[in-house]
Order: C-alpha cells, then sequence, then structure tokens
C-alpha cells in the first residue's frame, strides 16, 4: 500500500486542452447535480436522488485515464460517472425526468444510468451487488484476450457487505483485469464509517486477498488520473485486479430526503471551503501558469448554457408510450399466456 | 434417429455439444471440474475442456452468479452450475435483483444470457438440503425457469439456454438423473424454452406436475387407469413464462384437475395455476382444484417422518379421487 503525496504530478503534463477538458467535466457536474436538485424541489423529478457534489474529481480523474474499451459499472450515485463518460446532459437529465429520450428511456432513473456504446454497463442500486458482475467483465475480458479492463466504482459502505468480499476473492485468485475504485466519502448513507468498519482505511481490505492497493487524496483530480492510471497498467498486464480508496466527502446529503443528523454543519463546511475539488483545481491550474481567471469563467458560463439546454430538453421530451411498458422483459420473444 | 439415454447423459452431451459448438460457452461452479460435479453431471469436462473452460470456483454463490452476469455481458456465453437449489438462496440478490432486470432496466441496451444449472430433491438431507424453490424464481419477470423432467426435454432445453438471450434458470431434480428417455441424435436439437406438454391423454381428470412430481403424476395415472379412471397427464415443463392454455384445454374437456409438486403449497406454483384456471375455465370446473405438495414444515431427516412430508402416488391417486366425485 502506498500513497501519492508530494512530487509533481504526471497529469500536468497532460496538453492544456485535456487540463480544461477535466475542469469543464467537473463544473459540468456540479451544475447538472444543483440543476437536478432544484428540478427535484420543483417535483419534475422523483424517487431516489443522490448527489455527487463533492465528489466530482474521482469520476472525472478516473474515467479519464480509462481507455474507451474498458468495461464500467458503478453504484447509484451514477451521475458524474456518465458525464466524465461524455454522455448527453440533456438525455442524463431526461432519464431523471422519466422521459423517454432518457439514456435508457425512463425505465431506469436517477440509479440506473447505462450506455452499452460506451461499455459503461450501468449504475446498480444494491449495494455491492454490481461488484461480482465486474468480476465477470473481467473475467469476460481475460477469457477473450482483449486487454480490457473492468473498473467498479463503490462506496465505503460496499467494502463491509459480502458480495464485495466474494468479489475481491475472485478477481485476485483468478488474476483478472479489475480495478476496484472505492469511494471512501466517510458515511453511508448517515452511518460513519467507524460505526461500520473494522478498518477506518479501505485500502487495506485489499491485503487479505493479496492485492495492491494505492489510497489517493479523492479531491484532486490528477492525483486521481495519476493513481488510476498506474492501476489499470497493472491490470492491462495481466497482474490481476488493483484496489484504489478516493478519499473524498460528499457535500450534499445522502439522498434528497436525508437531515443530516449525523454530520455537524461546521464539518460539511470546512470541507466545503478547503477541499472543494473544483476550487483546488482551478487554484492549482492557476498557480501552474497554465490557465487564468476569464478561461475559467468562459468555461463556467459555457456549461451553465449546457444545462440550462439539458433542462430544458428533459422538460419538453414526451413521456415513454405506454404502449412500450412490457419491451425488453425478455429478449427473446415470448409466445404462451 | 434417436437414442435411450438418461437425463444425465443428456445433460451431458447438450453441454459438450454447445461447448464444442462455441468457445464462449465454459462453465463455472463448485467443485464441478476436479470432483467432477456433485451430481457428475460434468464428469470428465475439465480433462476434456481443460481449466479455461471448466472453472472451479470458491464456495460463492452470489459472486460466481454476479461473475456470470458480468462475463455475458462481456460477450461470452457462461453457464453457472449452482450445486443445490438451496444454495441458490445465498444468490438470490443477484439474480432477482440484477439478473432478471438488467435488460428492461437499461432499456433494452443489452443482455445477460446466464444459464443458471441447479438441482432440487431430497433423500434424507435434512431441512436445509431438501428444498425446492422454482415458484419463487418462478414469480419473477425476466426470468425463464424450466424443470424438466424427461431427458429429451433437459437435452432440449439446456441447448436452447445456451444458444438464447434470455436468463435461464434451469432446475434438475437429484432423483431422476438416471431416467432414461429418447433423445434425437440431431446435434442441433433444440426445443423452445415454453410450452406444456400433455403425455397422456384422458378425458376424466387433468394433473398438472413438472420434473419428480411428472412421474407421481404418470404412475397415479396409471393405477387409477386399471379402475377405469382415465387420467389426462400433463408436464408443465416451463414454469415461466406459464403455458397455461395447455392446462385450460385440458380442463375444458376433463372439468377436473390436480396439481402436483414436490414443495409447501402455499404461495406456490399450484396455487399459481389453480388462480388463472379459475379465471380463464370457471365455468368447466366440477370440482375445486386439488393441490398436492409437502407437508408445511421442514423437512425432517428420519425416513419415516420425510415419507410423510413429500407427496408420492398414493397422495396423488388420493386426490384424483377427491376431485372425482
Ligand atoms: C443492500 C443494500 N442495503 C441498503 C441499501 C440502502 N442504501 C443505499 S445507499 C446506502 C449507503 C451506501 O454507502 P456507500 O457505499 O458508502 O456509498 P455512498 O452513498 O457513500 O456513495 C444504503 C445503506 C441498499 N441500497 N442496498
Ligand atoms: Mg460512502
Amino acid at each position: 500500500m502506498t500513497s501519492t503525496v508530494g512530487g509533481r504530478s504526471p497529469g500536468l503534463a497532460l496538453p492544456k486542452s485535456e487540463l480544461l477538458e477535466m475542469y469543464r467535466q467537473m463544473v459540468l457536474i456540479r451544475r447538472f447535480e444543483e440543476a437536478a436538485a432544484e428540478q427535484y424541489a420543483l417535483g419534475k423529478i422523483a424517487g431516489f436522488l443522490h448527489l455527487y457534489i463533492g465528489e466530482e474529481a474521482v469520476a472525472v480523474g478516473a474515467i479519464r485515464a480509462m481507455d474507451p474499451r474498458d468495461h464500467l459499472v458503478t453504484h447509484y450515485r451514477d451521475h458524474g460517472y456518465a458525464l466524465a463518460l461524455g454522455l448527453d446532459p440533456g438525455r442524463c437529465m431526461a432519464e431523471l425526468f422519466g422521459k423517454s429520450t432518457g439514456l435508457v428511456g425512463g425505465r431506469g432513473g436517477s440509479m440506473h444510468f447505462a450506455d452499452a456504446s460506451k461499455n459503461f454497463w450501468g449504475g446498480y442500486a444494491i449495494v455491492s451487488g454490481h461488484l461480482p458482475i465486474a468480476v465477470g467483465l473481467g473475467l469476460a475480458s481475460q477469457y477473450q484476450n482483449e486487454r480490457r479492463v473492468a473498473v467498479a466504482i463503490f462506496g465505503d459502505g460496499a467494502t463491509n457487505a459480502g458480495p464485495f468480499h466474494e468479489s475481491m476473492n475472485l478477481a485476485a485468485l483468478w488474476k483478472l483485469p479489475v480495478l476496484f475504485l472505492c469511494e471512501n466519502n466517510l458515511y453511508g448513507m448517515g452511518t460513519a464509517v467507524e460505526y461500520a468498519s473494522a478498518v477506518r482505511e479501505m485500502a487495506k481490505k485489499a491485503c487479505a486477498y493479496d492485492m495492491p492497493a494505492e489510497r489517493v487524496d479523492g479531491q484532486d483530480v490528477l492525483a486521481v488520473y495519476d493513481a488510476t492510471k498506474v492501476a489499470l497498467e497493472h491490470c492491462r498486464a495481466g497482474n490481476g485486479p488493483f484496489f484504489i480508496e478516493a478519499l473524498t466527502y460528499r457535500f450534499r446529503g445522502h439522498s434528497m430526503a436525508d437531515p443530516e443528523m449525523y454530520r455537524s454543519k461546521e464539518e460539511v463546511e470546512e470541507y466545503r471551503r478547503q477541499r472543494d475539488p473544483i476550487t483546488l483545481f482551478r487554484t492549482r491550474l492557476t498557480q501552474e501558469g497554465i490557465a487564468k481567471a476569464a478561461e475559467f469563467d468562459e468555461i463556467d458560463q459555457e456549461v451553465e448554457e449546457v444545462i440550462t439546454a439539458a433542462v430544458r430538453f428533459a422538460e419538453e421530451s414526451p413521456e415513454p408510450d405506454p404502449a412500450t411498458v412490457m419491451e425488453h422483459v425478455y429478449a427473446e420473444p415470448v409466445r404462451v399466456s | 434417429m434417436a437414442r435411450e439415454i438418461t437425463y444425465r447423459d443428456a445433460l451431458r452431451e447438450a453441454l459438450r455439444e454447445e461447448m464444442e459448438r462455441d468457445e464462449r460457452v465454459f462453465l463455472m461452479g463448485e467443485d464441478i471440474g476436479h470432483y467432477g460435479g456433485s451430481y457428475a453431471v460434468t464428469r470428465g469436462f475439465l480433462e476434456e475442456f481443460g481449466p479455461k473452460r471448466v472453472r472451479d470456483t470458491p464456495i460463492a454463490e452470489l459472486g460466481i452468479v454476479g461473475a456470470g452476469i458480468g462475463a455475458a455481458i462481456g460477450g461470452l456465453r457462461p453457464v453457472v452450475e449452482i450445486m443445490t437449489i438451496n444454495f441458490s438462496l445465498l444468490a438470490m440478490d443477484q439474480i432477482v435483483n440484477h439478473l432478471a432486470k438488467l435488460h428492461y432496466m437499461f432499456n433494452g441496451q443489452f443482455t445477460a444470457p446466464v444459464v443458471i444449472r441447479t438441482a432440487a430433491g431430497f433423500g434424507q438431507l435434512g431441512a436445509t438440503h431438501s428444498q425446492t424453490f422454482e415458484g419463487w424464481y418462478a414469480h419473477v419477470p425476466g426470468l425463464r425457469v424450466v424443470m424438466p423432467a424427461v431427458p429429451k426435454d433437459a437435452k432440449g432445453f439446456l441447448k436452447s439456454a445456451i444458444r438464447g438471450n434470455d436468463p435461464v434458470i434451469f432446475i434438475e431434480h437429484s432423483l431422476i438423473y438416471r431416467n432414461r428417455g429418447e433423445v434425437p441424435d440431431d446435434e442441433d436439437f433444440l426445443l423452445p424454452l415454453e410450452g406444456a406438454e400433455v403425455r397422456r391423454e384422458g378425458t376424466d381428470v387433468t394433473i398438472v406436475s413438472w420434473s419428480r412430481g411428472y412421474y407421481l403424476a404418470l404412475g397415479a395415472a396409471e393405477e387409477l387407469a386399471r379402475e377405469g379412471i382415465d387420467c389426462e397427464v400433463i408436464d408443465l415443463r416451463v414454469l415461466r413464462p406459464l403455458d397455461i392454455d395447455t392446462v385450460v384445454r385440458s380442463v375444458q374437456k376433463t372439468n377436473r384437475l390436480v396439481v402436483v409438486e414436490e414443495g409447501w403449497r402455499t404461495l406456490a406454483m399450484g396455487a399459481e395455476i389453480a388462480a388463472a384456471v379459475q379465471e380463464r375455465a370457471f365455468d368447466y370446473l366440477d370440482a375445486p382444484i386439488a393441490r398436492v405438495g409437502s407437508l408445511e414444515v421442514p423437512m425432517p431427516y428420519a425416513r419415516n417422518l420425510e415419507r410423510l412430508v413429500v407427496p408420492n402416488k398414493d397422495r396423488v391417486v388420493a386426490a384424483v379421487r377427491q376431485v372425482l366425485y
């Protein structure tokens, strides 16, 4: 278990356009989530809505490091991954609105984004239930000699569940190209890590399976990017799975229904002030002389327009056709009744 | 051309033929390789196909079913063996919350064609190893649930399940692996994963069952035939999607129905069949529908007690007499 503290990030050597694109994606996610919260308050979005605000650097850093052929399965807090993959914000928003133009036609909602054309095999809402699926994707890759890595993103809470351990063991046993990416945001719903996990460092859990692991600052998009690059190379070279623990923090409630009794306002404020991944990245790029305030402002403005258009698109899109309600239960026709 | 082979050999042939036909087909499960399979279905397969395609797994039912799902999404054709249906409960989340949902929940974007082979059965194995849960799986939209009784169906269904694009729960039965029956020689012999079959025509009473229960129904029908009672026996074969038409047509002729199942009757297949039949053929029924099933207790170990619990031919005969008043 190592950790990336100090030193110059190789990520900084990326072309300026890419660095600014990472910034843009983080802002896009932030603004998308804020808009979703507003639309939820207006009653346009129902059900569960888990916002990714505060954690943007993890999705953006990790997904930028991936090859487009790599597989991705994630948990339910999944808007950020979809946007970092470059999926259309309008279709993402339309999914939240339950519209036919949504990513999955309004059948999934917030927790079940997916896009097969991007090898994004879905957001899953049973905590840790998608981890075995990632193992299977890794197995398919190994079996077919594809050198694709299956990336699974999940929370700290998921590491206490049986499916996590079965998956870690299988992936390590069969040396599968699976990257386990744990977002440790210190809470699983309202339960702090120290009330739920026998160890505080999630990365330690990889030791039980002889799996290399790394803890990384999840508020630093380049640190996430760098760590993910290394991890993916490890997996792609046939060395088996890798575990990354990204230390992060969720600025909003667990879902829209969360009164946040389990943590103090001061704690949240502290993170917002000191550890906002967007501010940190902007400051970093400014200090490094890579970009100026006007450039960031221009991006912010552009994102604003994208979000406005996305909400309008969702609003104006038709509901799913009721005649389709029974479609896609089975892939093959059903004839008996 | 057809040959008479055992139910087990029918399964073995289906697996071997499909593995030879398609590189993407592989097997994984507990003790299917070096041990040879708990019910010897995959004996010799490891030697024949190697460890990449015949994968011994840890004892992790949830993990291996989930890995099957991922492998299927990733382009493979996994056949996952769960040692017995009792242990499938540990994989229930993967089967019900994941496997059954993906195609619909993600708007038909992709499928997970996983075949889960598992075995029901009993035989002084005690409370946790003697159950059958086909009704639990048949409850869930998105799954296809088959429970073949005869070797021909075992082979044809398994081959179709492997080639098809839907998830299939394929339930065998430990007490019928040695049953023999005719199986066509054709390597492309496939059966649609749908449809009940009338296996014995009769005019007085319809008996519906599946898997081992079919043999009880047939035995009862033969015994009753000696007294001039003419039973129609339907092998349901597939529990989801349910072919209720075939049952209704039969009831319209016989006006009486007995359902035989091995598990508990409460909220089980028999209850569903009775409800569906009264919806469709209420006016044709001349007697309340009878259901034969297990006594509502955890399975006891002692031989005499176990015999009391599971349905047998005599209880089927008694149920037929009961509806023939
Ligand atoms: C198996 C299961 N149990 C409980 C829940 C309810 N639940 C949804 S999210 C959640 C907390 C998960 O925490 P974590 O894995 O840390 O992810 P985070 O929400 O912090 O991103 C819980 C308990 C669930 N969805 N699935
Ligand atoms: Mg958490």
